[in-house]
């Protein structure tokens, strides 16, 4: 099963982020999902490091971010596809008071 | 690899299995830490636990201390214990809790005497019980007779991709073997309870389990606090974790894909007759979910980071996974297994389930695993309220 290490994962199709498997600089990355193993291509517009996310989407200020197939929380600003995704952008949905 | 090696573990006299044959030196109270450090010192090889409670408490906080001392007492990797308290009859109490097993036992209280008389009289009575444990023989076991708990720390984004579902295949194959796990921590389940409600076994547990977070819930939101930083922590944060929910998440995917079988409170004792796994309620706390999960029977814990915790507990083994290739690299002395590879594609995870396996069994028969190695022994409480 020895296949190129991918350069990020998903953890399911249809999730609308992507975490990095190494320190990543920007530019058009190869990566799959865990679940399905679906292989594709990704742009990431900035340098990420390891285990940090970024967007397969563009996304609008209160869309829900998905991740396991799961609302995982919410854009709190709008997010352009490639963009770095972290607390300066993302906030918790169930946690109110929880927010950078 | 994956194969079952023969299993190894000390028959208690209640007839539990436990793997490790501890005598503890046990303080009931922050006081009595002094006298019973200075007894571990006096016999070495046997192991005082120090912590910082057990005065002028009360109720359910009451309750939970004597709970977590009398199951500590009472846990299989235990082989004898002295109680140490400043008065005798709270002293008496858990002494009583610990002999219901059968296990030896004897308190000691300091009033009156002070604590070079008492450190005397502990010494002589601690260093028989721990020439007779030395004297106590492994006999065969299987992984049914066992209690393993599980709780993550430390975590970040490779822990929902790969430690924790590396743990996810050892919970299944324990449970599958007739075995009982524990998982807990209450508060990380937020925006994924429903799974896990999802998979309690009927309406009754499932009516406990919904109770049971919603309450501790209560708690926090009632406080109107900004969690960032403390649920997730900042170490959280720093390894890419972004919110509650995505935390939950990457937690629950180390709970296995079996029913959730019963609700347990803080360090209670699961129904011996019913083997499965079972949601403890408890904080996300990496020392004080252990210790209460080790209070309850836990005679092994799995703990998956991403960051790198190096959390240990007095008496029961702790193995730390990860599958984030720096910490692997960076912490190497604290982790008794590296998956990584998993995430790159290098095996599938029944193979990280077999290495997992394989680590699990070693430490079973005798093992020491790096926290035990390294010292760490972290036994910590858990508090529910003021003490008055």
């Amino acid at each position: 099963m020895a296949i190129t290490p991918p350069q990020f994962l998903l953890h399911h199709d249809g999730d609308n982020v992507a975490v990095a498997m190494m320190d990543l600089q920007p530019g058009t990355l190869h990566g799959r999902s865990v679940k399905e193993g679906t292989e594709s291509d990704a742009q990431l517009n900035h340098a990420i490091p390891l285990g940090h996310k970024f967007a397969l989407t563009d996304l609008a200020e209160g869309d829900a971010i998905i991740k396991y197939g799961i609302k995982v929380g919410l854009a709190s600003a709008a997010i352009k596809k490639g963009d770095y995704i972290h607390t300066h952008n993302m906030r918790s949905y169930r946690w109110e008071a929880s927010r950078a | 690899m994956g194969s079952k090696p023969r299993l190894m573990g000390y028959r208690r006299e209640n007839g539990t299995m436990g793997i490790r044959n501890h005598v503890i030196i046990l303080p009931l109270d922050d006081l009595s830490n002094a006298a019973a450090e200075a007894v571990a010192k006096v016999i070495p090889g046997t192991l005082a636990l120090p912590h910082a409670f057990g005065r002028l408490q009360f109720g359910e906080d009451l309750a939970l201390t004597f709970q977590t001392l009398i199951g500590t007492g009472k846990n299989a990797n235990v082989a004898a214990v002295v109680v140490i308290g400043i008065e005798p009859k709270w002293t008496q109490k858990v002494a009583d809790g610990i002999a219901a097993t059968g296990k030896p036992v004897a308190a000691f209280s300091i009033e009156g005497k002070g604590d070079l008389q008492v450190i005397a009289e502990a010494s002589r009575v601690a260093a028989m019980f721990l020439q007779d444990a030395s004297a106590l023989e492994r006999e065969a076991t299987e992984m049914g007779e066992m209690i393993m708990s599980i709780k993550c720390g430390e975590s970040d984004t490779t822990s929902g991709l790969g430690s924790c579902p590396t743990t996810s295949q050892a919970v299944d194959r324990w449970v599958a073997a007739g075995g009982t796990v524990f998982f807990g921590e209450t508060s990380e389940l937020t925006g994924g309870e429903h799974l896990i409600a999802e998979r309690c076994i009927d309406d009754a547990c499932r009516d406990l389990f919904n109770l049971t977070y919603e309450n501790y819930i209560k708690v926090i939101e009632a406080t109107g606090a900004n969690l960032l930083g403390s649920q997730p922590t900042q170490g959280n944060i720093a390894g890419g974790l972004t919110t509650i929910e995505e935390k939950a998440l990457g937690n629950i995917a180390k709970t296995g894909s079996v029913p959730v079988v019963g609700v347990l409170k803080p360090a209670q004792e699961p129904d011996p007759k019913k083997k499965g796994l079972y949601f403890m309620d408890s904080s996300s706390a990496a020392a004080e979910c252990v210790t209460l999960m080790a209070a309850a029977g836990a005679v092994i814990h799995l703990f998956p980071t991403g960051q790198g915790n190096v959390i240990g507990n007095p008496i029961i083994p702790v193995l730390k996974l990860t599958a984030n290739i720096k910490t692997a690299n960076s912490m190497k002395e604290h982790m008794d297994l590296d998956v990584s590879g998993l995430l790159r594609y290098e095996y599938d995870l029944t193979k990280a389930g077999d290495m997992m396996m394989d680590v699990i069994y070693k430490t079973v028969n005798g093992r020491l695993c790096t926290a035990e190695v390294m010292g760490h022994r972290e036994f910590t409480f858990t508090k529910l309220y003021i003490s008055a």
